[in-house]
C-alpha cells in the first residue's frame, strides 16, 4: 500500500499532528462525522500511549480492504518498555500511570479489529482497523 | 498559543479556540485558578464547542479543572460538548464526573446566576 502516511510520535504536539491525518482518511472514506470522531478519539489514546509509556514512537496510519470492505488501517509501534501483562492492560480502568487505564480497552470497543502485540523491553505494536459501513 | 479568558462580570469563560496541547490544557487551569482570586470569579464557563475530539486525557484534565475551580471558590461549568464527542466519550467510558455541563454558553451562565441565586438564598 502506497497511500500510508510514517506519523513521527514524540511529543504531545504529534498526537494533534495523528488526529488531523486520520480525520483526513476518514474524510475520503466517506466516515460519517460520528465514526470520524470515534477513530480520531481512538488514535489519539493509542498515540498518547505513546508519549507517555515509551517516549516515542511512530503510527502509520493507511487504508485497507477486505472483499468489499473498505477501511481504515492504524498502527501505532514503540520500542518502549512493553507490557509486561497485556491481559491486565486490557481491564478498564486498570493503569500504571497517572491515566484513567481506559485507552487500550476504551479502543478496542470503538474499532473494528483490534491486535496487540508486546514483548517486555522491545516495544509495543497495536494494529485496530475501522470498517467503513 | 494560549486559550483565552474573559471576564463576564462576576464569571470567567475560557473560550478554547482549537485542539489545546497538553501543555495549554495545563496552563488553562493554573490561569483559571488564579484569574479566580484575582477577579474574585464566582463561577468559570469552560466551553469547548470547538473540541471534536475529547480523549481521556482532555476529560481528566476538564475534570481537574473543575476541581481545582471549586477549590479556589467558584462554580464550574462546561459547556459546548457536540453530538459527535459526548457519543464518543460514552463508547470509551469517559466521563466528567460530578462536574456540571450545559449545552452552550447561555446556557451555562444562566445555570451560574440559579447557583449563586440559589446560594444567596442559602445565606
Amino acid at each position: 500500500m502506497s497511500d500510508e502516511t510514517h506519523v513521527p510520535i514524540r511529543t504531545e504536539y504529534d498526537i494533534v499532528a495523528a488526529r488531523h491525518r486520520v480525520k483526513e482518511i476518514c474524510t475520503a472514506l466517506d466516515f460519517s462525522s460520528g465514526e470520524q470522531t470515534l477513530v480520531a478519539t481512538a488514535v489519539s489514546e493509542l498515540a498518547r500511549n505513546i508519549v507517555e509509556y515509551a517516549g516515542s514512537g511512530e503510527m502509520i496510519i493507511g487504508l485497507t480492504n477486505n472483499k468489499n470492505l473498505k477501511g481504515i488501517l492504524i498502527i501505532a509501534r514503540d520500542e518502549g518498555p512493553g507490557i509486561p501483562d497485556i491481559q491486565l492492560a486490557m481491564k478498564d480502568g486498570y493503569s500504571t500511570s497517572k491515566g484513567l487505564g481506559i485507552g487500550l480497552p476504551g479502543c478496542k470497543r470503538i474499532m473494528d479489529e483490534f491486535d496487540i502485540a508486546s514483548r517486555k523491553g522491545h516495544g509495543t505494536t497495536v494494529t485496530v482497523k475501522k470498517w467503513k459501513r | 498559543m494560549s486559550i483565552p479568558i474573559l471576564k463576564q462580570g462576576p464569571y470567567l469563560i475560557a473560550s478554547i479556540q482549537s485542539a489545546p496541547t497538553d501543555s495549554e490544557w495545563r496552563e488553562m487551569g493554573k490561569l483559571l485558578a488564579e484569574r479566580v482570586g484575582k477577579q474574585r470569579s464566582r463561577g468559570v464557563v469552560v466551553d469547548v464547542t470547538v473540541l471534536d475530539v475529547i480523549d481521556s486525557f482532555a476529560a481528566r484534565t476538564l475534570r481537574e479543572i473543575a476541581q481545582t475551580v471549586k477549590l479556589r471558590g467558584a462554580e464550574p461549568v462546561v459547556v459546548g460538548i457536540q453530538p459527535d464527542v459526548a457519543f464518543s466519550m460514552v463508547q470509551l467510558g469517559l466521563t466528567l464526573g460530578e462536574v456540571p455541563t450545559e449545552l452552550d454558553l447561555e446556557e451555562g451562565l444562566a445555570t451560574l446566576d440559579a447557583i449563586l441565586k440559589g446560594g444567596e438564598i442559602n445565606v
